[in-house]
Order: structure tokens, then sequence, then C-alpha cells
């Protein structure tokens, strides 16, 4: 029988098949751990007397809670925030007591969970990976099954490296056509969610195919990935192709020799088999898109980036309609209005979702030569210290700080607010990040999510600005 | 975990659609090492304003929602990240379950784990129990998990689904990592027969 990528990668990870009574028994290839969500975790593994079982495919890095304040002279990062201190020094005691290797604060190695995963070649098609965090749905763009777990879980799998799972139902979200000029990947994902609502994917799992998403980037498709999350998805995938072989050749943990080409051979065999069957298929038209802007208070009040706010009479359900206006009220917005134009404050190019090298090269394009403009703090995270020595590498550090933007340390930063890297209370920011929950960026913090670019062209202007204008192409 | 059978408790309705962990508990409460001190920061920017004082409309500070132990909200209740400092909170809290027309996957799942129930009914079921809510705030349900239902005070009952297995743990107070454990043959012989293509310990 013809069977859809995701499919392919559960039935070949079942240590105990589905019953009536009993859920799979799913085996975890990696499973990758984070400071916040992981201490209780080891906590049970001491009160039960229990190991690790395979810390081999297990790795722990630091990126939630770590400052992204510039290093000392000394070349070290300063923690001053002594809760987030403990939690870091309890996962280097964790991951030394249990045998973890942990690229920690400072290494040369450290950066987001997400970021670090593809970047080290430890994401590859076909595997399950899981991690306490959701947008572990990033690693799927490998062809890989990733999804978010909590902290009960991630126990169940340092102790078993197995997690108890029901079947979830696939949806295949088609994106045909071709994107413009000066529309990104970012714009994708924002228009699907935008179009089909944060519950969505409730219950599903998501494969992106069409001719769209095989034009784009690994790191494209990385950030399509990463927000399945937002569209209501556990896990979002990309079927691997030539493209997604090449990223992964020669990284660190990639397969080499030998092993290289069996596992080529093997990650050949994952796409979707032609006749296949989802349970459900959306689609979007990729070649009409425009870049895209959040106005509210989910990542699913996205409208294109001319477009007005909706107004309550258009939606037609009341439960919508009494959301949007709690929205708009946070927001401090009126229905109708056009975003653009509208004064900003802060611009976060950072994230699991846009701090890889090729984003930061995207901002850099349009911000050479140019200031960000008086008034405005603009802070640029690269996803990890590899990202960041890349980018320093390329003089793009150069250019940002040149325009006038803070070039910090790698991390999470102010995508959720943990440490001081936060929009202030009542204050507008763009941000390339994922979420625009009231709150987020910290407290009474009014976040537009957008694509890099979109970033940049309002850094430059000093409100939400339309990046075609800044793209010759 | 302690078995659970039947709750029966006093409502709060909160009829916010896509209610967001980040709401239910914010990052900055997330630098605990333990699962205690969470209560204090549930629906902390709802709950408190800019000094911290609570805000008396929002509707868990009124006098009549106090003992509440039953949370009614919005649809996709729940989605956002992983954090299970959400169910913790919730539970911290004295909540003993949560109602809605529907969860957001990993909350569910989350909350389940914890022993605090999510309990999905109709858009019509939720809507009643808002309502009740609003006319008499010491309206009482009883949610029965091994008849799988839902009781209003005037005796309609509404079914809500769970899956048998977490429905089973969750009764006889099963624990799920012991379930685990207790495969570890199956685990072992899977291991023989799938070596490891990245193994973390080698980084070359
Ligand atoms: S960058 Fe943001 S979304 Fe990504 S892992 Fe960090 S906190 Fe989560």
């Amino acid at each position: 029988m013809p069977r859809t990528l995701f499919d392919k990668i559960w039935d070949a990870h079942i240590v105990r098949p589905q019953t009536a009574e009993t859920p799979a028994v799913l085996y975890i290839d990696l499973h990758l751990i984070h400071e916040v969500t992981s201490p209780q975790a080891f906590t049970e593994l001491r009160q039960r007397g229990l190991k690790v079982r395979r810390p081999d495919r297990t790795l722990a890095t630091m990126d939630h809670s770590t400052p992204t304040t510039p290093r000392g002279p000394d070349g070290i990062i300063p923690v001053v925030d002594a809760q987030a201190a403990a939690q870091l020094r309890q996962l280097e005691q964790n991951c030394a007591e249990f045998g973890i290797p942990l690229f920690a604060l400072g290494s040369e190695y450290q950066g987001i969970v997400h970021v670090i995963g593809p970047e080290q070649g430890l994401t590859q098609p076909g595997m399950t990976i899981v991690c306490g965090d959701s947008h572990t749905s990033t690693h799927g763009a490998f062809g890989a099954l990733a999804f978010g777990i909590g902290t009960s879980e991630v126990a169940h799998v340092l102790a078993t490296q197995c997690l108890i799972q029901s079947r979830p139902k696939t949806m295949e979200v088609r994106v045909d056509g071709r994107l413009g000029p000066g529309v990104t990947a970012k714009d994708i994902i924002l228009a699907i969610i935008a179009r089909y609502g944060v519950g969505a994917g409730a219950g599903h799992v998501f494969e992106y195919t069409g001719e769209a998403i095989r034009a784009l980037s690994m790191e494209e498709r990385m950030t399509i990935c990463n927000m399945s999350i937002e569209g209501g998805a556990r896990a979002g995938m990309i079927a691997p192709d030539d493209t997604t072989f090449q990223y992964i050749a020669g990284r660190p943990f990639a397969p080499k020799g030998a092993a290289w080409d069996e596992a080529v051979a093997y990650w050949r065999t994952l796409p979707t088999d032609e006749g296949a069957v989802y349970d459900r298929t959306i689609t979007l038209d990729a070649s009409h898109l425009i870049p895209m802007i959040t106005y509210g208070t989910n990542p699913g009040m996205g409208m294109p980036i001319d477009g007005r706010i909706p107004t309550p009479e258009e939606l037609p359900d009341p439960a919508a309609r009494q959301a949007l206006d709690k929205a708009l009220r946070y927001m401090d917005l009126r229905p109708g209005q056009s975003l653009l134009g509208h004064k900003i404050d802060v611009v976060f190019l950072g994230s699991c979702t846009n701090s890889r090298i090729s984003d930061l090269r995207l901002a850099a394009s349009i911000l050479k030569g140019r200031k960000v403009a008086d008034g405005v703090r603009m802070m640029v995270v690269p996803g990890s210290q590899q990202v960041k020595k890349q980018a320093e590498s390329e003089g793009l550090d150069a250019i940002f700080r040149a325009a006038g933007a803070e070039w910090r340390e790698a991390g999470c930063s102010a995508c959720l607010g943990m440490n001081d890297d936060k929009v202030p209370p009542g204050k507008y920011a763009v941000s390339t990040s994922n979420r625009n929950f009231e709150g987020r960026q910290g407290p009474g913090a009014r976040t537009f999510l957008a694509s890099p670019l979109t970033a940049v062209a309002s850094a430059i202007e000093g409100a939400v600005a339309d990046p075609r204008r800044y793209v010759r192409d | 975990m302690q078995p659970i059978s039947v709750i029966t408790g006093r409502i709060v309705a909160l009829p916010v659609q896509d209610i967001d962990t980040d709401q239910i508990i914010p990052a900055r409460y997330l630098k605990v090492t333990d699962k205690s001190g969470l209560a204090e920061g549930l629906f902390y920017a709802w709950r408190f304003d800019a000094e911290g004082k609570p805000n008396p409309d929002f509707v868990l500070n009124r006098p009549e929602a106090q003992g509440a132990t039953i949370l009614v909200a919005g649809r996709n209740f729940g989605c956002g990240s992983s954090r299970e400092h959400a169910p913790w909170a919730l539970q911290g809290y004295g909540f003993k379950a949560v109602i809605s027309p529907a969860f957001a996957d990993i909350f569910r799942n989350n909350a389940l784990k914890n022993g605090l129930l999510t309990v999905q009914v109709d858009e019509d079921t939720y809507q009643q129990l808002v309502s009740l809510f609003e006319e008499d705030p010491t309206t009482e349900v009883t949610i029965d998990l091994a008849a799988q239902t839902v009781t209003l005070p005037d005796g309609r009952q509404t079914h809500f689904p769970i899956d048998p297995f977490t429905r089973h743990c969750l009764l006889h107070g099963v624990d799920q990592l012991g379930f685990l454990l207790n495969e570890e043959a199956a685990i072992a012989a899977y291991e023989a027969a799938h070596p490891a293509r990245v193994v973390t310990t080698a980084r070359s």
C-alpha cells in the first residue's frame, strides 16, 4: 500500500504497535534537551534511581534563559539573573552526572536547540526527534518526524528512549506557484496560519508539498516547519531531496564515506509514495502572496502587509469577534486600520524561526549602507555561536553595527523574554520570531510578526514598512 | 499518581478562545527547577495589574470564584509552548479539570500526565456552562471519568472522549513511565535491530 512520508517514519519506529487498549510505543532516535523543561525530569530519574538509557542519543544546549549580552573582556558571558544561573548550573550538573553531551553557555557550539541540531548534522531524514519544546517541529524540514513534548515525557525518553504515542492524522499542506521578489518562506507560513487558523492542525502532522516548497532552501524549509505548531499541528515535515542531502553533507554528525551512500539510499525511499492518502489536504498559492504581518495576539491574526485589520462585522463567528476585540484592545489598534506606516519601537531579528545565516544575510543585504531609524532599538540575535561566527567572518556584524543595531550573543532572547531582552510595556515590535501572544516578548509588549526583510525595512523606516521597495530582483 | 474517578466541583468560566500557555504561565516563571510556586504566576498578566495588585475585574479574583476547581475555557485551550509548567500552575492553584470545546495537543498530553483532566465538550455544552456560571457562580458540575460524562446541575449529561489507555492510567493511578520501563525487552530488541546512525557522544 502506498504510504506517506509520515507513515514510513512512524512504522519504522514502532517498538510495540498500537492496540485497542494501548497506544504505540515509539522509539526516539534523537532527544534534545535544554535548561528550562528538563530539571524536573532529571529529578524524577533520581527519585526512581534510573539512568539515562541512551546518553549517546541525547544532546543538551543552553538557550532559553541565557543572557545574550556581549561577552566581557575575559570572554565570559555574565549570567546576572540568579535564578537563571541556578537553572544553567543544574543542567550542567545533570549532564555531567548522566553522561550527556552539553553545548554550554560560552562554548563554540551553543545556540538555540532547533538551530544547532540541523547545523551539527544531528538532524537527518527518517529520524524521530523530540525535545521539551514545541518548535521541535523545525527539524521536520529534513524529512524527520520531530515534535515537542512535555517534561513528563522528557523523563520517559531519558529513561527508556521511547514515548507512548497515539498515531496522529496526516494533513497535506500543498503550496503551489513561485514566490515573488521580497516574499519569503516566513510569509508562506504566516499566510497558511492566517487562512486556516491556529487550531487547524490539531491532531495532525503537516506535510508541506508543492512547487513552492521544493524550491526553498533548507533554512527556508526550517522556517516553515518551525511554525507548524502555530497552525496547531505538532509536527510539520518536508520530503527529503537533493537540497536536503547537500545541506547535511560534511556536517560534524553527518554520515561519512560508505555510510553516507547507504544513508542517502535510505533517505531516497522516504518521500510519500504516488497514490498515498492524507487524511486532509489544504492548499495555498504562493504566486499571489505578498509580505505578511500579524496585527493581533496570535499568529493566525495576520494579513498582507498592505491589508486592513478586519472589522468585527467581517467575522461571522462571535467567539472570533470577541477574540479580535480583545486583541485589538491589547494592541491598541482599530478595526479597518492599515499597519503600513505604524510607528514601531523595537525590531527583533532572531529566534529559531529566523536566526540562521541566510536570515542574517538577507537582512544585512538591505540594511547595508542604511541606518536603523532614530528611536528604534534593533536587536540582532544569531541562532547559534556558529551562525554568529560565520556572520562575523562575512562582515555582517559590521553592517548591523554600522546601521545602529545591537549585535548580541546566541540564544532565544526576546522571542520569549526570559532574560533581559524584552520589548517594554506598550511598545511595538516587529519580530521575526513565531509568537505574538500577549506579553510574550515582555509584559505589555505588542508584537507584529513578520519576515526578516519586513523587519529590516521597518527598522529603517521606524514604522511598519513593505520590504519590496528595498528588494531589486 | 493518585487514582481519579469522580470530580465534583464549582466551575469558573473564562470564555476566551486560543488561551496560550504564555497566558497560563508567563516565561519568567519558568526559571524554577521544581514544580512549586507556579500558582503565583497563573494567568499573571490577567490576574494582576502593572503594580502587581489583583485586577478586580478578572474572573479568578471575583469573590464568588474562590474555591472553584473546574475551569471552563474557550476552544484551543493551551496552544503555544510545550511547557508542562502550565498544567502544574493550574493544579497548584487548585484546578482539577479544564472543560473546553478543544484543547491543543501538547497541553492535553501534559495535563493528563499530571492528572489534570481535560474534558472536551461540544460548543453547546460549553456555552451552557458559561451561561450557568454567569447566572450562578456557585454552579457545580460532576465529571465522572469511568463513565466519561459531565453532569450539569439539572441532570443533563454529556459524554466526553478520552483515549482508553490514559483513562485506565488515571482511574487506576498507573504510572506511565513504569509502563514503558516494563517494555525493556521490546526496546532492547528494537535497538539491536536498529543501530544508531547518529551518536551524539561522538562528534567528529
Ligand atoms: S527561539 Fe523562541 S520559539 Fe525558538 S526555542 Fe527559543 S523560545 Fe522557543
